[in-house]
């Protein structure tokens, strides 16, 4: 069974066993807008947590996507590269960024569970 | 024209006529040249830069700084009170402003002494018989304060200036339908030619439409009393054409149209030749050379400028933004990127920026320094877009 996690720079890690899937939420591509362009690392890059993994770029903006998490990437979501609007229409599903085999999966700890996560962007309206 | 947002503490914050308008559309709100302003609605930024592109779209530009420049000698009157004011404000702009014709608007620059842009601006001569004399100038809202100082410290003898920005709304309705949908109220609306001013009735209130914009497409500017400002906005909202548009797709719109941002692409520091606006200092103008800085304009005409503000296409699908880095195939830096974004009407990203003059020719491939990284790009003409302004 997968375990999802939440960040306050609105990332949502989603872990089956060692291998996390990362993207944005919703509540992140709503407050972007129309995504046009999403650049993602290479495949075997390691980071470290807080390291840019990602960035995204709106008609607005350009946005750092940073690792929730400590690994190395070991697939990135090529669907983005033809179709960023992915993003916009399913942030928590097919607009998923990259995939991270975890270095230390017990800093998932540290992070917000979807309840806490749902509390603390309600605390940002 | 277009400004740069300053930072304004927030209940310093102004409001325009339309305030509670925007909130109630469920615009996002944001500080911008000491207003709280509209960056998009519901739509979103993409959306209503389409929106416009295809119907219409209908901005609050109420920060913007309309005045009226009077000539102060009464006597005159006609074509002679025209001169005696185009005459003033001709000492601070390289444009031809004497050769107006009554009604006629024109896009022109204050220029510091070095022959550096101060703000951009439209001045257009009033219609009426009984109305030379007078100049219709709108200014940036970032920048009006300073423009009207500057006015009044340098012609204030000549000609009264009369700031009209705080009782009164402007408004700017773009995009294809703009032509039907205001003739449905203002029937003038519709012979009226570009860059042409007609004086109107709206809600029983004196207004001024002028047939400009700034996205690239053709339109309408309505300078209308607060008073009814939001009672018309509403009815241009109630037909099917018209959605709301933030500041957001009027910035990616103005882009794509090649148009300049004060403070991001023109600025003290650049030269109308430098900013490819040699087009707007008058053939006239160039003979007689007394407009400010006119002995850098003249040789940057004559010779060319060492530097050109051009357009830029970055190779693949990520925009290169302001501050982007422009180099030569050596790695030396030639330019940098000073608006840039994604053109949603283009379909790709889109920019502009200044580089030397050796590297501004249509079709010169450059690299851009994106985060670190090299991008392929090549200097493009612009508008991106085709215009389509009222012939």
């Amino acid at each position: 069974m997968s375990t999802i996690k939440f960040t306050e720079d609105h990332e949502w890690i989603s872990v089956d066993g060692d291998i996390a899937t990362v993207g944005i939420t919703d509540y992140a591509q709503g407050q972007l807008g129309d995504v046009v362009f999403v650049e993602l690392p290479e495949v075997g890059r390691e980071v470290a947590k807080g390291d840019e993994a990602a960035v995204v770029e709106s008609v607005k903006a350009a946005s750092e996507v940073y690792a929730p998490l400590g690994g190395e990437i070991v697939e990135v979501n090529d669907v983005l590269d033809g179709a960023p609007a992915t993003v916009n229409e399913d942030a928590e599903g097919a607009g998923w960024f990259v995939k991270l085999k975890l270095s230390d999966p017990s800093e998932l700890d540290d992070l917000m569970d979807e309840a806490a996560y749902k509390s603390f962007v309600a605390g940002l309206d | 024209m277009g400004t740069t947002p300053t930072t304004a503490n927030e209940e310093a914050l102004l409001k325009t006529s339309l305030h509670a308008l925007h909130v109630e559309l469920g615009a996002k709100m944001v500080p911008f040249a000491g207003y709280e302003m509209p960056v998009q609605y519901k739509l979103g930024v993409m959306g209503e830069h389409n929106h416009t592109r295809e119907k219409a779209g209908l901005f609050d530009v109420s920060h913007m700084g309309p005045a009226f420049l009077q000539v102060t000698d009464e006597s005159l009157t006609g074509d002679a009170a025209h001169d005696a004011v185009a005459e003033a404000i001709e000492t601070l702009v390289p444009g031809d402003i004497k050769g107006l014709k009554p009604g006629q608007m024109r896009y022109t620059q204050f220029l510091n002494p070095q022959g550096g842009i101060m703000d951009d601006l439209m001045v257009t001569r009033a219609l009426d018989p009984d109305r030379q004399g007078t100049l219709f100038l709108v200014a940036n809202a970032g920048m009006k304060e300073s423009d009207f100082r500057h006015i009044e410290a340098k012609i204030g003898d000549r000609a009264r200036l009369t700031r009209i920005d705080r009782d009164r709304s402007l408004l700017a309705l773009q995009g294809p339908a703009a032509v039907n949908v205001l003739s449905r109220f203002v029937p003038e609306a519709r012979d009226l030619s570009f860059m042409e001013l007609c004086r109107v009735e709206i809600e029983g209130e004196p207004a001024l439409i002028t047939r400009s914009g700034y996205t690239g497409e053709d339109g309408y500017e309505i300078c209308l009393m607060n008073s009814v400002a939001e009672t018309f906005a509403r009815k241009l909202l109630n037909e099917t054409e018209v959605e709301p548009i933030g500041l957001g797709a009027r910035d990616s719109l103005r882009l794509e149209a090649g148009l300049c941002l004060y403070g991001h692409d023109i600025d003290e520091t650049t030269s109308p030749v430098e900013a490819a606006l040699t087009w707007s200092i008058g053939k006239r103008r160039r003979e007689e050379a007394n407009f400010p800085g006119a002995t850098r304009i003249l040789k940057e005409i004559t010779d060319g400028p060492s530097r050109k503000r051009v357009g830029i296409r970055p190779e693949g699908r990520g925009p290169a933004r302001e501050g982007t880095q422009i180099v030569d195939a050596s790695g030396k830096q030639i330019g940098i990127v000073t608006s840039g974004g994604f053109g949603p009407t283009a379909d790709a990203p889109v920019a502009m920026g200044y580089v030397d003059a050796a590297h501004a020719k249509t079709g010169t491939a450059v690299t851009l320094v994106v985060r670190g990284k090299p991008r392929a790009a090549e200097i493009a003409a612009m508008p991106f877009i085709e215009k389509r302004y009222r012939k």
